[in-house]
């Protein structure tokens, strides 16, 4: 695939705020993803976590500062099958749809093959390889309102992988599913991060299981509080600060 | 069945089923966005169309069009922009569409016997010429739908993540609820503008209930409709009934029937 513009840096952040109705969420928040990374985004509730990945897909325009994908500022990026989107769904997800797996797959190539045009034969294989990958293949003719949440999942990050994208983005990805699924989740993305090479951003609040996943850590509570390896940030103490900052400042509000 | 040697047996029956394709094929997007109501909406504009044509010596069917889609782009606008909550901009327009067919139709004074045929569809009225329009919004609509299908499906499964992949989902959102007033110009003629909304929902909500695929439910919706259309004419021609009610009632007999079999089934 083309690796062509910058070097090592898939999607940068330069001094961004977002503001939502005079409340500022993120503020001055600087952040590099270098291509291979495994970065896991921690924080408690309400710290902007969503916020910030919503920033990366263009759904939420900051306030002020500056957003580059492949080296390319946010407003003219077009090449958006680079990048794959996995939403907090399991959760929310409309099971009475009566869609396949399969469609469902198929759909994430939509935006790639063009308005009005049909899908051919390299979007169906495509499809089909992000089914094989992720265990969804003898699936695929099932409604995926009738699959467990854990499968659910997968087939989002299968939609996903359709467009096998450089840079893969979670969004509290294993809410809802059980401890099996959650081990295949990750098992799945260690090899999408080892062996293919995809830079994966994934937001949870699942601390341990994160800071045991990836090789890059960034906490964030409105600002972004540390972005390094994670042994370096729960040798110190960054971690525990995280999350008692969350009680001062709401020790602050009442 | 003898019943169609009737030349306007034969009309009734063809334009009923160029609504049986049509309806369902919007249908199915329309409920699962869940903007059914949208269809009862943009009915009643239809009629303030029907309205301004009839005052102005135009063709009703063409006012209707004209008015129905501008309706349907304001309404798409309102609730884009997020100004209104979606179903008080829905209520808007439906008050306010029959508020001004009210005001046009009692302007033109002595055309009164037509507006029932409007309300409730004038199906054993539809002249050859009639079925040439119709057919050609049909295929207008079954064409849009086809070229577009994927993209739908896109935007009604998931339409962040659509978003975010570059589908233009802005522009189909005005494009599915355009459709939308299309159908509801073709179905104005065949159950008429307060029982058009059914043919949209029902049938889609039936093959929900049975179909296998997302595809497999745009087939059956089509075919259900059908099913209710020939059921519905047939019944109004021996029974003597008002045809739009009988085929509504149909397609929604045949909802209970598959609610019914499923319920068996398991």
């Amino acid at each position: 695939m083309s690796g062509k513009d910058l070097p090592g840096v898939v999607a940068e952040l330069e001094h961004v705020c977002v503001d939502f109705g005079g409340d500022r969420v993120l503020d001055q928040v600087d952040l590099r993803i270098q291509r291979g990374d495994f970065l896991g985004v921690i924080g408690p509730n309400g710290a902007g976590k969503t916020t910030l990945l919503r920033v990366l897909l263009g759904l939420v325009r900051p306030t002020c500062g500056h957003v580059r994908l492949f080296g390319q500022e946010l407003r003219r990026f077009r090449d958006w099958h680079r990048v794959g989107y996995v939403p907090q769904k399991a959760v929310a997800f409309e099971t009475r749809f009566p869609a396949t797996v399969l469609e469902v797959v198929l759909s994430g190539r939509a935006g790639r093959v063009g308005a009005g045009r049909r899908f051919r034969p390299h979007d169906r294989a495509a499809a089909e390889a992000a089914l094989r990958t992720t265990g969804l293949w003898e699936l695929r003719d099932r409604l995926v309102g009738r699959l467990s949440v854990g499968q659910q999942q997968r087939v989002f990050i299968a939609r996903a992988l359709a467009n096998e994208p450089e840079l893969l983005l979670l969004d509290e990805p294993t809410v809802g599913v059980d401890p099996e699924g959650e081990e295949q989740f990750y098992e799945l993305l260690r090899y999408l991060n080892r062996e293919r090479g995809t830079t994966v951003v994934l937001v949870s609040h699942d601390v341990t299981a994160v800071a045991r996943e990836v090789s890059q850590l960034a906490c964030l509570n409105r600002t972004l509080f540390f972005h390094g390896p994670p042994e370096e940030a729960l040798r110190a103490g960054t971690v525990e600060r995280l999350y008692g900052a969350r009680n001062l400042v709401v020790a602050h509000r009442h | 069945m003898e019943l169609f040697q009737y030349g306007f047996m034969q009309r009734a029956l063809v334009a009923g089923l160029l609504l049986a394709v049509t309806a369902p094929a919007v249908g199915v997007f329309l409920v699962l966005r869940r903007m059914s109501p949208i269809a009862d909406t943009l009915a009643h504009v239809a009629l303030a169309g029907v309205g301004a044509a009839v005052l102005v010596g135009m063709s009703p069917a063409v006012g209707a069009l004209v008015l129905t889609v501008v309706g349907a782009l304001g309404v798409e606008r309102l609730r884009a922009s997020g100004q209104l909550f979606g179903e008080a901009a829905l209520a808007l327009f439906l008050s306010g569409g029959l508020a001004v067919a009210v005001v046009l139709l009692s302007l033109a004074r002595g055309l009164n016997a037509d507006l029932l045929g409007y309300l409730f569809g004038a199906v054993a009225a539809v002249t050859p010429q009639d079925l040439v329009w119709m057919a050609g919004l049909a295929v207008g609509v079954c064409g849009s739908v086809a070229l577009f299908y994927k993209d739908l499906f896109a935007l009604t499964f998931d339409e962040e993540a659509a978003r975010v992949q570059g589908v233009p989902t802005d522009a189909l959102n005005v494009l599915l609820t355009v459709l939308v007033a299309v159908t509801v110009v073709v179905g104005m003629q065949v159950v008429g503008i307060l029982l058009t909304s059914a043919l949209l929902v029902v049938p889609a909500l039936t093959a929900m209930r049975i179909a296998r695929s997302f595809r497999g439910t745009l087939a059956l919706a089509v075919a259900v409709a059908a099913v209710a259309v020939l059921a519905g004419l047939v019944a109004s021609f021996y029974l003597d009934v008002a045809p739009s009610g009988a085929v509504v009632l149909a397609s929604i007999a045949l909802f209970a029937g598959a609610s019914w079999g499923l319920r068996e089934r398991r």
